[in-house]
């Protein structure tokens, strides 16, 4: 079992053919993951990666019955790219690309609650990936293994960094999200951890913040209310100086909120084993599964 | 990006927002100029990108052309310390000559992202003037807000609810709440990612002027506001962060002595972290992103070198999609190319580490290879004292 994307998943590439689009989606269909075809405008009908390009995603949802997409379009168009993919009746929107002005992604977040149906992860994110079974973005496959903790988490190497932990220790993962480091983002940390709550086969969950926002504040309420599956956490930024965006557009400390050590005392107060630094997650995770 | 104050008054009144009168001066010579054209007493401010520049000494009323040059003689070139520079402070290069005004009230107007809704909130509060996280902080019901509906805006009836609500005097609503409207409609049309008034002052003849303005622009929308590029000023920016940004290094220089170089932001900050809790500081944020080609990681050698504080430099990366074996091969023509002298300490994880270790143990350099990342931190922050 697993959250979001598993082996019936029927993934659709947008910016299929350009030079992100073609190389990520190579390394998913070597993963395994069921790319059944991609979008790029004014190029349908061709083949790429030996799978059909269309138009548009609509096309491409009605040829293929895709039911994700993830987005490998530059900033300029992406946001119209993830408001395409919710018209088109996509369940489940996937935006990797990093740089998306504000404005236009305010735009897109109101258009998506008008598509209840339609959940999109990112966008800045690495992806979804389920071990074993299906790859959506550009973490790297192999330091995966199919198991039991759920991976939430605002960072890219950092999510490989707990991930590649854990996996040495032997100890597989059922989903691991990428929820991105925008400051308007689809999927949250409570939704990543409502998900993993209810799936019988995530027997532990890691969430790994970063300053910034209230996102993990909010996280840690939920699971002191909801969650009674171990939990471990970790926070980027504690040394991070306020007022500076740190990468992330959504990293920065303002107005005295977003602050590293509030999270930390949110989620140790929400019995969330707050890991001190992010060397210790594999190990304080293999601790509360015992 | 940050804007100047009179860049932004200039901006903002474009879109009919009442700014006072008043001029850019770079010389002495420029602000007496710019005093005897508006006439009467004026105030002097100096332009740098920080707030707090009245208590630093950077605003100045004065009451003629001849004090005007007097104090603008003074402030032009000074170092200019306030709570937001840090301790090294600015060096005041241009000043704003305006008119002044008969103040009855401050009041604050500002406009910022709600993360949780997604969309824009509009602030108004009667306590303008003072340092408004401070008003938030101790007593948030004194500021007002309205949800700005993505494609809609403020409409009139919340720019009126905003203005009776922190006291404007019925005279001067309409055209309060026509300033507010105006405000809202600039921040959308410059992709600004903050706007602040404040003060934003009622006169006693009950007109209104935006007496400071504050606008940050979104980095990710300058692709589609050419003009506004112009504005930059990188007189105002760290010169190492200047110089990596035209690399695509996301770089931030901070106070220690222990140079950090990541790959991904989240790891980045983490590294900082882990360097503070092994006991040492770190002299930077530094993401060379997910894909470092030798070239940048070269160039991010320069940038962290070229950083006199620098005693040691921890390399931390996970190689993903990036392998070990190529950032291994960069990492060493780096530090031959440049002479790297200090010692650097590598921290490996990911595709081909293996193989990538052996590149830096073979090399003959300075490399001392981490088995984990505390250890490394550990031993970088004992070799950076």
């Amino acid at each position: 079992m697993s959250v979001l994307v598993n082996r019936n998943t029927r993934l659709l590439v947008q910016g299929f053919t350009g030079r992100e689009g073609t190389f990520h989606s190579s390394q998913a269909i070597a993963y395994g993951t069921n790319v059944v075809g991609g979008v790029t405008p004014g190029r349908g009908g061709e083949r790429h990666l030996d799978r059909p390009v269309f138009n548009t995603v609509a096309d491409g949802v009605k040829a293929t019955g895709a039911n994700v997409s993830v987005i490998f379009v530059p900033p300029p168009f992406a946001a119209d790219a993830i408001m395409e993919a919710a018209d088109a009746g996509i369940e489940l929107i996937v935006c990797i690309t990093e740089g998306i002005p504000v404005r236009d992604m305010i735009g897109a977040w109101e258009y998506l609650k008008a598509h209840p149906k339609t959940r999109l992860i990112g966008p800045n994110c690495p992806g979804i990936i389920t071990p074993g079974e299906c790859k959506i973005g550009i973490m790297p496959g192999h330091i995966h293994l199919p198991g039991h903790v759920g991976v939430v988490s605002r960072s890219g190497t950092l999510t490989y960094e707990a991930v590649g932990q854990l996996t040495g220790l032997g100890i597989g993962q059922s989903t691991c999200i990428g929820i991105g480091g925008d400051p308007i983002i689809g999927t949250t940390h409570i939704d990543a951890i409502q998900l993993f709550n209810d799936d019988p086969d995530t027997h532990a969950i890691v969430m790994i913040g970063e300053i910034g926002g209230d996102n993990e504040e909010q996280a840690a309420a939920y699971i002191k209310q909801h969650v009674n599956k171990p939990v471990v956490g970790f926070i980027a930024g504690q040394t991070a100086p306020p007022g500076r965006r740190m990468g992330h557009a959504g990293a920065i400390i303002s107005g005295g909120s977003g602050r590293a050590e509030d999270k930390m005392a949110a989620m140790a107060d929400a019995g969330i084993v707050v890991c001190p630094t992010p060397a210790d997650i594999g190990a304080k995770v293999k601790s509360v599964l015992k | 990006m940050k804007i100047h104050e009179y860049q932004a008054k200039a901006l903002l009144a474009r879109y009919h927002l009442p700014v006072p009168r008043g001029e850019v001066a770079a010389t002495a010579a420029e602000a007496e100029a710019a005093a005897r054209k508006l006439g009467g007493s004026v105030v002097v401010k100096a332009q740098i990108h920080a707030g707090g520049r009245g208590k630093g000494g950077g605003v100045k009323v004065v009451q003629d052309a001849a004090e005007a040059r007097a104090v603008a003689e003074k402030m032009l070139g000074m170092t200019l310390v306030t709570h937001q520079t840090g301790p090294e402070g600015r060096i005041v290069r241009r000043l704003l000559i305006e008119e002044t005004l008969p103040i009855a009230h401050e009041f604050y107007l500002g406009i910022v992202l709600d993360r949780g809704t997604g969309k824009n909130v509009f602030m108004a509060s009667a306590d303008g003037g003072v340092d408004i996280e401070k008003v938030a902080a101790e007593t948030p019901e004194r500021i007002l807000k309205e949800t700005l509906e993505p494609g809609v805006g403020l409409l009139p009836f919340q720019a009126r609810k905003l203005a009776f609500g922190i006291g404007i005097p019925s005279e001067a609503v309409n055209a309060a709440a026509a300033a507010m409207m105006a405000l809202a409609k600039a921040n959308d049309a410059l992709d600004a990612s903050l706007l602040e008034i404040n003060p934003f002052i009622l006169t006693q003849d009950h007109r209104v002027y935006a007496l400071d303005a504050k606008i940050n622009l979104d980095d990710n929308a300058l692709f589609r506001h050419q003009d506004l590029l112009e504005l930059r000023d990188l007189n105002e920016e760290d010169p190492l962060e200047v110089e990596a940004s035209k690399f695509g290094l996301n770089y931030i220089k901070l106070d220690g002595t222990v140079a950090c170089m990541v790959n991904g932001a989240g790891l980045a900050m983490a590294t900082m972290d882990i360097i503070k809790y092994a006991g040492g500081s770190p002299a930077n944020f530094l993401d060379v992103g997910g894909g470092a080609s030798a070239d940048q990681i070269q160039n991010a050698f320069r940038i962290l070198l070229s950083d006199f504080c620098v005693k040691a430099i921890f390399i931390n990366i996970f190689g993903g999609i990036l392998r070990c074996d190529t950032l291994a091969i960069g990492v060493v023509a780096a530090a031959r190319e440049l002479n790297v002298t200090h010692p650097i300490m590598v921290r490996m994880e990911g595709t081909n580490v293996e193989l990538g270790r052996q590149i830096l143990k073979d090399s003959g350099l300075n490399f001392t290879v981490a088995s984990g990342m505390l250890d490394g931190a550990q031993a970088v922050v004992r070799l950076a004292q």
